[in-house]
């Protein structure tokens, strides 16, 4: 008997089908998959380039199928700076971690998003150092426990988290600033839809886009995946609020 | 193209605007923002990418993922400057990248002052950054060499795939004279195969300094290495005055090779058998040419605006053959030629009882 068959799920041609180095249950996998479906569907892939950071995302540029290079910590947005403006008719993204755009790499976004350089950055931020083993961040929630604040991070010593999208909204080369999730179903369709409009700010050349994700690290939180997404929600989204900092007028018929 | 007064940072700008450079990223530093500012206005008159970056730091990777494209950038700074790109500079090496960078060199260390030197002549030529790779250094002697080293400069970074300093000091940047610029090259349309253009019609390029696998990175040194043996046997360059029968060879280059040449002739004038070699190329350092010289001279006096930097490539080139004496200047002092005079004829006496 002849079963029809039809596809309805797989891979974007804007990954690769190389296997992930990401723990079980991390969120760059969806942050990954969701740029790329974006991409597919925006006609990008073959003028896309990616600068991938330094942290966990690290090997992104093995993962999209896509031009790619690697950036010292922090300098994405420099480098992407310099590709954009040579290649103005390309979309030119840089990926990030909080450790990366929120620590060492502050000055670099905040001076790219004020010259409202031409690119999309896709800042995912999950309150720790990941790949170095669980550090405290410059995102790390007061009281949360790190591999260096194992007694939680005491704002005397340790000050405050920096909430970059509130920042960012801030400078006048900013176009679309917002901060979405991918705790749940629900936040993970709210982000790909970000992506798509940060992306299309970009094509239309109005300035400096960026959409934060809220993410998940459960190795490093030391929690079950599922844990781990309940923890987003009730710790991270009301220190972190979910919302639209920065929807510039001519890019309001884009979202 | 007729000589006209040039100053010796506004004369490299318009040669790399000459030479096809696409963009140009940089900060304000003294001695050399009249190169920046220069670019300024040339650079968008051209319709070329001209960004005054917030940082060395920030200037340096926007020159990394300007190059990643495959077309001509550059930038330029001076010592403290230069320092703060170390780090994107080793990323540079560790991806094949051609860059050109341009450092005038003042004195340090730390902030120093903005008075000639050539202080940075180990960060240049070694490179501070961390890793093993040396770029190619050109030292410019004059505001005619610096205009020519910076055609060059473009040439040699494309051809190696590798970066190219300029290490000039703040005399040669400050100063005019009369030069001659080249004509117009038009940017080249090519994009070169390993170039980030777009993944249309062919896999992803992907540039990284970045290997996680011990072997794979060895042999990513290993290339780098070799690339750098070719550039020691092929890309020597020095000038050389009264060597022929030379009993003591002075060594010295930009600004002072320059004011060793007039105390030399000064020498040669009152019959002192003194030669000069001008190395053009501080790396790779013209070692050959010195390793030769040595079989006929008797003694070596290297010349510099600094503690002895170079002093240590030449004792290697000479490999103890002959004695090697040191004059120099520091922090900002430029040495006057009667000084260096003094030095020669001093260094000259210790061989009347060999």
């Amino acid at each position: 008997m002849d079963i029809p068959m039809e596809i309805v799920y797989q891979r974007p041609e804007s990954l690769t089908d190389t296997h992930t180095h990401y723990c079980p249950g991390c969120g760059h996998g969806i942050a990954h998959r969701l740029v790329a479906e974006a991409l597919d569907e925006l006609n990008m892939r073959e003028r896309t380039i990616l600068v991938a950071p330094v942290g966990c995302s690290v090997f992104a540029y093995d993962y999209f199928n896509v031009d790619g290079c690697v950036a010292a910590h922090g300098r994405a947005p420099a480098m992407a700076t310099g590709m954009k403006r040579l290649l103005p008719d390309h979309i030119v993204l840089t990926y990030q971690g909080d450790g990366d755009l929120a620590s060492i790499g502050i000055a670099e976004i905040m001076h790219a998003a004020a010259r409202g350089e031409k690119i999309t950055t896709i800042f995912v931020n999950n309150a720790i150092y990941g790949m170095t083993g669980g550090q405290m961040a410059p995102t790390t929630l007061p009281g949360q426990k790190t591999t260096s604040s194992p007694f939680g991070r005491n704002t005397d010593i340790a000050g405050y988290p920096i909430r970059m999208s509130e920042i960012l909204a801030q400078l006048d080369g900013s176009v679309y600033v917002v901060r979405r999730s991918i705790h749940d179903v629900q936040n993970i369709r709210k982000t790909k839809k970000a992506i798509l409009t940060a992306l299309k700010v970009q094509e239309a050349g109005l300035g400096f886009s960026v959409v934060e994700i809220l993410s998940n690290c459960p190795t490093n939180w030391g929690m079950t995946a599922e844990e781990s997404l309940t923890w987003v929600e009730e710790n991270m989204v009301p220190y972190y609020p979910l919302g639209d900092f920065k929807v510039r007028d001519d890019a309001k018929e884009l979202v | 193209m007729a000589k006209e007064m040039l100053k010796g940072n506004v004369a490299i700008a318009e040669a790399a605007v000459r030479a096809g450079m696409e963009a140009y990223f940089g900060y304000p530093i003294t001695p050399q923002t009249e190169l920046l500012e220069h670019l300024s206005k040339r650079m968008v008159e051209e319709d070329r990418v001209f960004v005054q970056a917030e940082s060395e730091v920030a200037a340096i990777n926007m020159v990394y993922g300007a190059a990643c494209t495959g077309k001509r950038v550059m930038t330029s700074s001076s010592s403290p400057g230069i320092s703060l790109m170390q780090e994107g500079l080793s990323y540079i090496a560790g991806s094949y990248i051609p860059t050109v960078i341009v450092d005038v060199m003042r004195g340090g260390p730390g902030l120093g002052n903005i008075l000639p030197s050539q202080g940075d002549y180990w960060q240049v030529t070694r490179m501070a950054g961390h890793g093993d790779y040396r770029p190619i250094v050109l030292a410019p002697a004059s505001v005619q060499e610096a205009i020519d080293f910076t055609i060059l400069a473009f040439d040699l970074a494309e051809k190696y795939r590798h970066i190219v300093v300029i290490a000039a000091d703040g005399q040669i940047g400050q100063m005019m004279e009369p030069a001659e610029l080249p004509v117009m090259r038009p940017p080249s349309t090519e994009v070169p195969h390993w170039a980030l253009s777009g993944a249309k019609n062919r896999p992803p390029n992907v540039i990284l300094s970045f290997n996680l696998n011990g072997a794979d990175q060895e042999k990513v040194n290993i290339a780098i290495q070799e690339r750098i043996a070719l550039i020691k046997a092929k890309e020597q360059r020095w000038v050389e005055h009264y060597t022929e029968d030379a009993d003591l060879l002075v060594v010295g280059y930009g600004t002072t090779g320059r004011i060793a040449f007039t105390a030399v002739e000064t020498a040669r004038e009152n019959g002192l058998k003194v030669g000069l070699l001008r190395p053009q190329t501080l790396f790779p350092f013209p070692d050959d040419r010195i390793s030769e010289l040595t079989d006929n001279i008797k003694s070596c006096l290297v010349v510099e605006m600094n503690a002895g930097q170079m002093l240590d490539d030449v004792r290697l080139a000479v490999g103890g053959q002959v004695p090697v004496g040191y004059y120099g200047r520091m922090g900002g002092a430029v040495p006057m030629p009667e000084e260096i005079l003094e030095a020669v004829e001093a260094e000259y006496a210790k061989l009347q009882g060999v």
